[in-house]
């Protein structure tokens, strides 16, 4: 009982990053139908700026804010760039330039900083609280819960009641209609790309410290668990992607707490098969019409 | 694109009432691939007699990466699917390989026959790991198909850690390979045998591909690529047809990545990682999606670009730690940069240059296909 308590909070812990950076997957399908599969390279590039600074400076914090900062401007870099001038017309070019970019981002990162593992060091003490002589919950998973629910609600509030989140409901709505309007579509697409970088950067802060450390590859892995929590949620659904993020979490903990971390990324594998295999829209689509 | 596709049909046609061109200029078109795969293999014979051991070794590696990006080519090119995980399907015939090379060798069985038996087993096993993902494939679309791919690729090198009993870990196995027969002589270079034997089964791996494109088969893939609903009413059965495509697609991948772990003598995960798969889908876009020369292109570069990248590391005087990051990291960079580039500024590759070129240098003669 002790151990299923254990693997639930450590699940939660790691499901909620996983939500974050589906959400941040999210956020840039319904903006611009592309799925970024350098995501998890890019989150990567911000770690390591953070890292520059933190040994600089000695402050984590200061890495922490600054790896928000340039994930913000790596999206908005990568949008304006590269995203904006790849011709849309096959769903296949996007993904192969985002793969193009993961491969230039890992290799930029594997020149300047090596290819060994850094640590990445934790703000908050890792080790559990007992509560009633049951080990429940370390600072750190509380830290964790309490930055993803402030960065979740804090973008739900911005969608549903700023003006700016309405705009860029709008222009990824119905581009056309809203550039008639006076909507900036391209500035709300680059702002879209900007924010879930931002978010990105921030999942990898978060989940680097519970990992080997910092790798220019130590991203993959956590990429297509997120990628898999978003199709779980269904890509168009920001609630499901936070909810596929959690039950990802959990599955992955159960797994590796009871029948070996090895099978992790077998796990990760089956589920994404099963969810694509038995209900492709994810869990919280819409019935939709069949194509052909 | 529009172009070819209104130019297509007339030409399908006149080409196949019955199954059959009644072209006669053209001739077979069987016997047109095979005139062009013994001239290659010819060519290939007396470019192994004249240049250094280490060439024909490079060059066996193209031949080894060429199956592997025809293969990517006739799945993404032709049939639209966008597959990342190719190096795991390489991963697959490269293990098979070696655990029957293992088998023979342990039972003291010797004889020409062991090798294409063993090539033979590494296709099959990849034939089988490819229909499994295949027919999950032939219902995904897009970005969940390359999702699903990416996960194969992150996955299936972990399995050789997770069942190290058979597979020996992050240590991987030895290829047992036997020495070039006797009968060739007994001073017969090890390297130009190697080549000898990737570039033929590369070559008939071609010959089969070259065919299948030029058949009902390539059609029906290209039809389904192009629109599936068109394809549909027109009779083809697009799930039958895209799991059809990736298993070709796989048998292709499964013998190059064969032949790389008989190159190289010996398999491990570090070998096929998500990294190799990315590579060949970079090869096959930067040569030229949909052309087989376009692969051929793009396996010159993943042999290529490293070789170039390591005698300009080697030029540069640095210092050890910093040539060693550039050497590994510089092909990667550039290869990752070149994808964005050719994405962006010619989607038709290089091979897409070389025929635009080639067109306006024909300009004003008739031409004499198409």
């Amino acid at each position: 009982m002790d151990r299923f308590v254990f693997l639930t909070v450590d699940g939660l812990s790691r499901g909620a990053v996983y939500a974050a950076f589906a959400l941040a997957l999210v956020l840039i399908w319904r903006a611009a139908r592309v799925v970024n599969f350098a995501q998890g390279a890019m989150a990567v590039a911000a770690a390591y700026v953070a890292y520059t600074v933190s040994t600089a400076t000695g402050s984590y914090w200061l890495g922490f804010v600054v790896a928000i900062v340039a994930g913000l401007l790596l999206g908005a870099l990568v949008d304006r760039v590269v995203m904006r001038h790849v011709d849309h017309a096959s769903p296949l070019n996007p993904v192969i330039v985002a793969l193009g970019l993961v491969l230039l981002i890992q290799a930029v990162l594997g020149m300047v900083y090596g290819s060994e593992f850094r640590p990445a060091e934790a703000p908050f003490s890792r080790s559990a609280l007992t509560v009633g002589g049951v080990a429940v919950l370390s600072p750190y998973d509380l830290f964790v819960f309490a930055t993803i629910g402030v960065v979740v609600s804090g973008l739900a509030w911005m969608f549903a009641r700023t003006p700016v989140g309405l705009r860029m409901r709008a222009a990824a709505f119905a581009p056309e209609v809203s550039r008639l309007l006076g909507v900036n579509v391209g500035g709300m697409l680059t702002l879209g790309w900007a924010l879930a970088s931002g978010v990105g950067a921030l999942a990898a802060m978060l989940v680097l410290p519970t990992e080997l450390g910092l790798h220019p590859h130590a991203m993959d892995l956590v990429f297509v668990s997120a990628f898999t929590a978003a199709v779980v949620g269904g890509l168009d659904s920001p609630p499901g992607a936070v909810v596929g993020g959690l039950a990802v979490g959990l599955l992955l903990s159960y797994v590796s707490g009871y029948a070996g971390s090895d099978l992790t990324p077998l796990a990760v594998l089956v589920l994404l098969l099963a969810v694509l295999l038995v209900r492709p829209g994810g869990l919280f689509a819409p019935v939709a019409a069949r194509r052909v | 694109m529009s172009a070819t596709r209104a130019a297509l049909p007339p030409k399908e046609q006149l080409d196949d009432p019955g199954g059959r061109p009644v072209d006669r200029r053209r001739g077979s078109t069987l016997l047109r691939h095979l005139a062009v795969v013994l001239a290659a293999g010819l060519l290939l014979v007396a470019v192994s007699y004249s240049v250094e051991p280490f060439r024909n070794f490079q060059l066996a590696t193209v031949a080894a990466y060429l199956c592997a990006t025809a293969g990517l080519t006739v799945l993404t090119g032709l049939n639209g699917q966008l597959s990342l995980g190719h190096g795991a399907l390489m991963a697959t015939g490269a293990y098979t390989v070696a655990l029957c090379q293992t088998a023979f060798a342990d039972r003291g069985m010797t004889g020409g026959w062991l090798l294409p038996l063993s090539l033979g087993a590494a296709i099959v096993s990849t034939v089988a790991v490819g229909a499994v993902v295949g027919v999950a494939a032939a219902r995904l679309r897009g970005p969940y198909l390359a999702g699903v791919t990416l996960a194969v690729a992150v996955v299936v090198p972990a399995l050789a850690v997770t069942f190290d009993g058979v597979f020996n870990g992050e240590q991987g196995l030895s290829v047992p390979v036997e020495p070039p027969p006797l009968s060739l002589g007994p001073y017969f270079p090890y390297e130009r045998w190697q080549l000898w034997v990737t570039g033929a089964a590369t070559l008939l791996a071609l010959l089969l591909l070259a065919n299948l494109i030029r058949s009902r088969y390539g059609r029906t893939f290209r039809a389904v690529r192009d629109d599936e609903v068109a394809a549909r009413l027109a009779g083809i059965h697009v799930a039958r047809t895209q799991v059809l495509a990736f298993v070709v697609s796989a048998a292709t991948a499964g013998l190059g990545g064969a032949l790389l772990a008989v190159l190289a003598q010996s398999v491990s995960p570090g070998a096929f990682s998500l990294t190799l798969s990315l590579f060949l889908l970079m090869a096959v876009v930067i040569g030229g999606l949909g052309r087989l020369t376009g692969a051929l292109w793009g396996a010159v570069l993943l042999v290529a670009l490293p070789d170039l990248t390591h005698s300009v590391t080697e030029m540069l005087t640095l210092s050890p730690a910093v040539a060693q990051r550039l050497e590994g990291n510089l092909p990667l960079a550039i290869f990752g940069l070149t994808l964005i580039v050719v994405m962006i500024a010619a989607p038709g590759g290089v091979q897409g240059l070389l025929s635009r070129l080639g067109r306006s240098l024909l300009a004003r003669r008739p031409t004499r296909r198409s």
